[in-house]
């Protein structure tokens, strides 16, 4: 077993909880120890760094000071959470290399009585540990239920393997890593080209058609495709793309129904665990139909109850039930 | 005659102040590192690659020469640090190496300073997620959503409702605040301090 310092951050405790149950699901066999900081405060996302820059970086920083207190032989600080990801390092980075905004933190955080020496803690992705850490070789040895059969989008983002100050992952927008995994797990890796597209972030709160427009992109070219699922890595990306579908839908009138689950969540599956260990069920747009593809029973979605319409007007005949046809997600509103 | 056609709006602040003109050296000592946006060769390659470019009253290019030009007013108003996603594409693609990303937060902080605009839905927003998080530690997202939605989207309302019954059931996120974290003091002390030196 190898020890990391870890930071969940706050999704992994509320909307994100299927990636977090997934994500110690399966960094067990791997022999990763996660170590969670004790009391660890939220990075800010990007709106603390939009109000202030100071107490921004210094709410991020509280959590590196914390990290580094900890540590006890781990110098490895690992994170789920993209935009974690990107704030814990970006601290790191910016203090390291602006000794002065450095010194200017430190002394913010002096006044709680804590201290981070910049350069300390590497900081790293989940992805990136899996990849580069654990390795494809020991993931394959743990996958007992291949995934033969899904055909999945691999779906980064944008702030893995942007602005990536350290250079861990493979490119800047076309990385392989999690193609390579998902391949690795059996499953059938479309090339997606969207790969590392954004999915809008906060602007689904800020400008709903923008961020609209930024979802549809991704889900019709994984539609294109035909993707059976769209696998994330970060809280924000899965919560964007799949909580606001439907909404989407509505929209553009569209019909997609692109499940979009997390990397861990697949690669449970594939070690043989049990699916409602992994959080599945608990997406909206159900992947019930796409794991049953490959054999896989995850908990059935719960069929919308159609409004009942008060009957109004003239008594009618019953109307005929007409077959219901299979919606592909392609009939784009003309 | 035909009217001349006015392209883009002309500046609103008239003359170009003399303070104004170290406008652009404000920006770069206010962004942590070196952001280098004195090197900006005004390709354009930022707007091209901007995801939410089509939302911006002005493209980032066309920022950064307001920039220089001392336009401050006009920038401090437009809305375009506010549509920026934090996607970093337009940094990582950028010949010059600008840090873009960086500089846009710097912008939306002197926006908030200089009172004459921003965008308030984007700020109202920022301001919202931080009053939660300087208040528990850990962000709230079921109250942020819903008080944010409620004040700016108040229409949109109908059509979220089956998102937040699913955000509720399925994911099973709680519509109460999050635990206080154990140093919230400790966190408070800090904050002041850095606000105080922020001011500095």
């Amino acid at each position: 077993m190898t020890d990391y310092l870890y930071y969940p951050g706050c999704s992994m405790e509320s909307s994100a909880k299927a990636y977090e149950a997934s994500v110690e699901a399966v960094c067990g066999p791997l022999g990763i120890n996660l170590k969670e900081i004790d009391d660890w405060n939220c990075c800010g996302a990007t709106e603390y760094l939009s109000l202030d820059t100071t107490p921004a970086y210094s709410l991020i920083a509280r959590n590196l000071a914390l990290a580094e207190e900890q540590a006890n032989g781990t110098r490895t600080l690992l994170a789920a959470c993209s935009a974690c990801y990107l704030n814990l390092s970006k601290a790191d980075h910016y203090m390291h290399e602006d000794k002065a905004f450095g010194k200017k933190i430190n002394e913010a955080l002096a006044a709680g009585g804590l201290h981070y020496d910049p350069g300390q803690l590497v900081i790293r992705h989940l992805l990136d540990v899996m990849f580069n850490e654990v390795g494809l070789d020991k993931i394959k040895e743990k996958v007992v239920k291949p995934l033969t059969g899904l055909r999945v989008a691999s779906y980064i983002g944008c702030m893995v393997p942007r602005p990536d100050y350290n250079k861990h992952v493979s490119d800047t927008e076309h990385p392989y890593e999690l193609d390579d995994l998902l391949k690795a797990l059996g499953a059938e890796v479309i090339d997606f080209p969207l790969k590392t597209a954004c999915c809008g972030g906060h602007m689904t709160q800020i400008g709903p058609d923008t961020a609209f427009e930024l979802i549809r992109r991704l889900i019709s070219a994984a539609d294109e495709y035909k993707a059976d699922a769209l696998v994330a890595l970060c809280p924000m990306c899965q919560m964007n793309l799949d909580a606001f579908q439907g909404q989407m839908n509505g929209y553009f009138h569209t019909n997609y129904h692109i499940p979009i689950l997390f990397f861990t969540q697949l690669m449970g599956i594939a070690f043989g665990k049990n699916p409602e260990d992994l959080g599945f069920g608990s997406e909206l747009v159900s992947a019930h139909e796409a794991m049953k593809r490959i054999g896989i029973q995850t908990p059935e979605p719960v069929p919308a109850k159609p409004v009942a319409k008060k009957p109004t007007g003239l008594p009618m005949p019953p109307p005929r039930v007409r077959a219901v046809q299979q919606t592909t997600g392609n009939e784009e509103a003309s | 005659m035909t009217e001349p056609v006015i392209v883009s709006d002309p500046p609103s602040a008239g003359p170009v102040k003399h303070e104004d003109l170290k406008l652009l050296q404000e920006v770069i000592l206010r962004t942590p590192g070196d952001p280098g946006l004195e090197m900006c060769i005004q390709c354009g390659t930022c707007g091209g690659s901007c995801p939410s470019a089509s939302a911006m009253d002005h493209t980032p290019r066309a920022i950064f020469a307001m920039l220089r030009a001392g336009m401050r007013e006009d920038v401090m108003k437009s809305n375009t640090p506010w549509m920026c996603v934090s996607c970093y594409y337009c940094t990582v693609r950028c010949p010059q190496e600008i840090h873009i990303t960086d500089v846009m937060y710097t912008l939306k902080n002197m926006s908030l300073e200089s009172k004459v605009g921003g965008n308030s839905t984007a700020s109202d927003f920022s301001k919202t997620f931080i009053s939660l998080v300087e208040n528990y530690g850990r962000s709230f997202e079921i109250g942020l959503a819903g008080f944010h939605n409620v004040k700016h989207f108040i229409t949109r309302l109908p059509s979220m409702t089956p998102m937040a019954i699913g955000m509720l059931t399925k994911k099973g996120m709680s519509p109460f605040p999050p635990k206080r974290i154990k140093g919230m003091d400790q966190l408070k002390k800090i904050l002041k301090r850095a606000k105080e030196l922020e001011a500095v």
